[in-house]
């Protein structure tokens, strides 16, 4: 009876019906998860083309190649603008009037003279002699040249007039402007010309500022999650120590900052804008990071081999570190390295203690002012300038390039030593 | 430079001391290591740390005290004109001496006292590192002759090298502690004072922003009033955007990656996510203003809508979809720790996959999502760099996500960015926001850890 009167059941339209809808929930709910992930990768991919394509242009930068006499006089006043300029003016002889010469004058950087002086310093045998050199041509040049200022615009539209344009025109098509690899990007420190900013000084004081974040907070982190995980008593007293350690995990970074402007700076007089009282804020900052993953890669070296190890009449400290943090070191590094990942890309809480600040110098010390990559990146970014854009966005990819360096790195050493018990 | 030496020298004597003492405990029992109370490495120890310790405590008093010390020995020997004035004068002059001391100009016309204070500030600091030099190298050295002679066959090296690593664990498990109080009181300390001179009920009520203080009575345009509630409603108004783009995202690709997803497709998702979640802020920022803004405002436009450059919603999309990893993460774990027999138990029931997920696992797993929510919230927040370098500066007491509007850390960023005055109530303030936002991510964090606590004892 039953059996039959529960067969019609499942039968019914009604029943089908529910079951389609039933069905149905379940693809679009799916569905729904496939295009969540689908969205989550396409953010990913149109952050990564939108920078890629805004920056790709600025690892070349056009240089005019100049016949220069290098007359003695004129060297030895210093008049190495008068010395580019002659040359300049030799390429246009059909330029004879201060306009068309401004126009000229406008072509070069205006760090060019600069590096023209360099190079008689590097090798003073070659004044008296006219040398072949190439230059750096100013930034709305290059620009043009990579085709960001549209050509048809009406002229009082455009940052470039005729004039320009038809003198850049000229030079390329006699070969005396071309591109070329920007070398100046990887070998400058910051500048107001676009054409003359590069983002070695950042790179040093990234190096600096991670170097003592580094030598701080490894040992005080491996030996606070050692202690932690090894020796510590249960009791009220580390029970806080471990909800202060997650805590801190979450304070936001710019906290981080306030803290080191008003202890570091203010209380302690620690100079601004240095590498050391970035490297300490951050040091601060990462110590939770490395703590929790030092512990996890404590905890997964098993009981017996501490046993073991205390068995043969080790020290409990001997056990420590003759077998156990060195079966964690793997994890350790891992957690160590991706903690400083996190430091590298860090902003917030360097512009608290004035890491901001507009530094020319490569920095050589640890109290030298100095800037970090992603400080640089956002100072960059607010230059209105076309070809500060550009280099903004190089300035990123190459920051990307580290972090993906870094996380590689901790990726193949998981994959390499990663141990089953 | 005497640092550095003083450094080296620190390093090459402990490295000697190790050697000489491991040698000569070894010489003590004729090379009958039995004898010896601890294996003789922990001699070497032992002897080092007699060599290093001392001197290094040394090195950090001095470093402590010394800046002090000297500046308080520049200013007795200043002529009185100078010293009379009141604290906040005081201050700016020691600033200048340090300025001048340092080889950084002023770009003020300077007192020839001042210029002679900062060189005989120059002069003191010599002193000071050369005594410390001499001092630290002759303390180091002593130690190491105290502690070679202590060596002895029955010496319990081990035990008393032992403790002072004890010690020194316990003493790097409190920096945590140290942070976190350092923390506390440098924000109470400042906002207190800021609240000495704007009240605490203006500054939380209020709600009118515009930290700009008159320097003159007479000044137009700065009314310097400090009423924190179009910032809250700003930060609450981009955290909102953000939760709504990251919480159905992370959420749904958190699903499927641990229900639906087989182990291959996972290890390609995986990674995804995870470069999102290591992508820089500033980088976030970056396209929050250059790419997505624009975009934004174009299409608003062409569907007829003002929008601001500097929309709330397109800083709060950019870190909706930075918190996307954050969210999936924190809610794999906790749908993964849903014991399959509940799922076991459903399909049983003939429910089907999702039915399944939307009516077993989630809201078994529902208290640690919500923890993760609140964990994402604190994280929006506390969020700087997007929100400073795509949302506006001006402070609006508005809810419509077209319309600019600014936040708690954009407003403590630019506060403190730049030259300042430590004392004006205008940086002062930034402080008073530090408070307020430490308070509530901590109470977010907190609340969100013991709902997760919670939530694993059910289960284990």
């Amino acid at each position: 009876m039953t059996v039959t009167a529960s067969k019609s059941h499942y039968q019914s339209e009604e029943f089908a019906r529910r079951l389609r809808g039933r069905y149905a929930a379940e693809r679009n709910f799916k569905i729904a998860g496939i295009a969540a992930l689908a969205l989550a990768s396409m953010m990913l991919v149109v952050l990564l083309t939108s920078i890629v394509s805004k920056g790709y242009t600025a690892f070349q930068q056009a240089q005019v190649r100049l016949e220069v006499t290098l007359d003695k006089a004129m060297v030895e006043e210093r008049n190495y603008t008068a010395i580019l300029r002659q040359a300049l003016y030799a390429q246009f002889p059909q330029i004879t009037d201060r306009t068309g010469k401004r126009t000229l004058n406008e072509l070069l950087s205006s760090g060019a003279p600069y590096e023209l002086e360099a190079l008689v310093k590097q090798n003073p045998a070659i004044v008296g002699t006219t040398q072949t050199v190439w230059v750096r041509a100013d930034d709305e040049v290059d620009q043009f040249v990579k085709g960001n200022f549209p050509r048809t615009a009406p002229e009082s539209e455009r940052r470039l007039n005729d004039a320009k344009i038809a003198a850049i025109d000229a030079m390329t098509a006699k070969g005396t402007l071309v591109q070329a690899f920007n070398t100046t990007l990887f070998s400058a420190g910051d500048s107001r010309e676009a054409e003359q900013a590069g983002i070695w000084g950042a790179i040093v004081g990234s190096m600096l500022t991670l170097m003592v974040t580094m030598l701080l907070s490894v040992p005080i982190g491996v030996a606070a999650a050692v202690y932690l995980e090894e020796f510590a008593p249960k009791n009220k007293w580390t029970d806080l120590i471990e909800v202060n350690i997650n805590n801190l995990a979450a304070v936001p970074s710019i906290i981080f900052g306030l803290l080191g402007l008003a202890v570091f700076l203010g209380f302690f007089g620690l100079p601004r804008s240095a590498p050391l009282v970035g490297g300490l804020v951050m040091a601060l900052m990462t110590l939770p990071v490395i703590i929790i993953s030092a512990r996890v890669a404590l905890k997964s070296v098993p009981p017996s081999i501490r046993e073991a190890a205390l068995g043969i009449g080790a020290s409990p400290l001997q056990t420590v570190t003759h077998h156990v943090l060195p079966l964690a070191m793997p994890g350790i590094l891992t957690g160590t390295i991706i903690g400083m990942a996190r430091a590298l890309g860090e902003t917030a809480p360097l512009l608290m203690i004035g890491m901001v600040a507009f530094i020319v110098d490569i920095p050589h010390g640890l109290t030298d002012s100095a800037t970090v990559l992603p400080v640089q990146i956002y100072m960059w970014a607010d230059s209105p300038e076309r070809a500060f854009t550009e280099r903004t966005s190089a300035a990123i990819m190459i920051l990307l390039g580290f972090l993906i360096l870094m996380n590689g790195l901790a990726v193949f050493l998981r994959k390499k030593f990663e141990r089953r018990w | 430079m005497q640092i550095t030496v003083l450094v080296l020298i620190l390093a090459l004597l402990t490295v000697s001391g190790f050697q000489m003492g491991r040698s000569r405990a070894v010489a003590s029992v004729g090379g009958r290591l039995v004898e010896l109370h601890s294996v003789p490495s922990y001699h070497g120890f032992y002897v080092a740390l007699w060599a290093g310790l001392p001197a290094l405590f040394l090195f950090a008093l001095w470093t402590a005290s010394e800046g002090w010390l000297i500046m308080r020995m520049v200013m007795s020997a200043l002529p009185d004109r100078l010293v009379a004035g009141d604290p906040q004068t005081l201050n700016l002059l020691k600033a200048d001496i340090l300025n001048i001391a340092h080889g950084i100009s002023t770009g003020r016309d300077v007192d020839p006292a001042v210029t002679a204070a900062a060189a005989h500030y120059n002069s003191l600091r010599a002193i000071s590192d050369w005594s410390l030099l001499a001092i630290g190298a002759s303390l180091a050295v002593a130690g190491l002759a105290y502690g070679r002679q202590c060596i002895s066959p029955d010496l319990r090296a081990r035990n008393r090298v032992e403790r002072v690593v004890n010690i020194g664990l316990v003493i790097c498990s409190m920096v945590a502690i140290l942070t976190t109080i350092g923390i506390v009181l440098s924000l109470l300390f400042e906002a207190l004072r800021f609240f000495s001179v704007v009240s605490p009920i203006d500054f939380l009520l209020g709600t009118h922003w515009s930290p700009q203080m008159a320097m003159r009575a007479d000044q137009v345009g700065s009314s310097g009033s400090f009423g924190v509630i179009p910032l809250f409603t700003g930060t609450l108004l981009i955290t909102a955007i953000a939760m709504i783009v990251a919480v159905p995202v992370g959420l749904m690709s958190a699903i499927y990656m641990s229900e639906y997803a087989n182990p291959n497709v996972r290890t390609w998702l995986k990674p995804i996510l995870e470069i999102l979640a290591g992508i820089p802020t500033v980088v976030y920022g970056f396209f929050a203003a250059l790419t997505m803004a624009p975009f934004v405002r174009s299409i608003g436009h062409s569907i007829g809508l003002d929008v601001s450059s500097e929309s709330a919603l397109s800083a709060g999309i950019v870190m909706g979809v930075m918190i996307i990893p954050f969210v999936s993460s924190l809610s794999d774990d906790v749908i993964n720790a849903v014991p399959q027999a509940l799922r076991d138990g459903s399909y049983g029931l003939g429910a089907t996959k999702s039915e399944t997920i939307r009516q077993v696992v989630i809201p078994a797993a529902l208290p640690g999502i919500v923890a993760a929510i609140m964990l994402a919230v604190s994280r929006a927040i506390g969020e700087t760099m997007i929100v400073t370098m795509a949302s506006g500066l001006t402070a609006n007491l508005t809810a419509n996500p077209l319309d600019a509007v600014t936040t708690v850390t954009t407003q403590i960023a630019t506060l403190l960015v730049g030259d300042q005055e430590f004392d004006s109530p205008k940086t002062l303030s930034a402080f008073g926001l530090g408070l307020v936002l430490f308070v509530v991510t901590l109470s977010l964090n907190m609340v969100a850890l013991r709902v997760v606590q919670k939530y694993r004892e059910k289960y284990d």
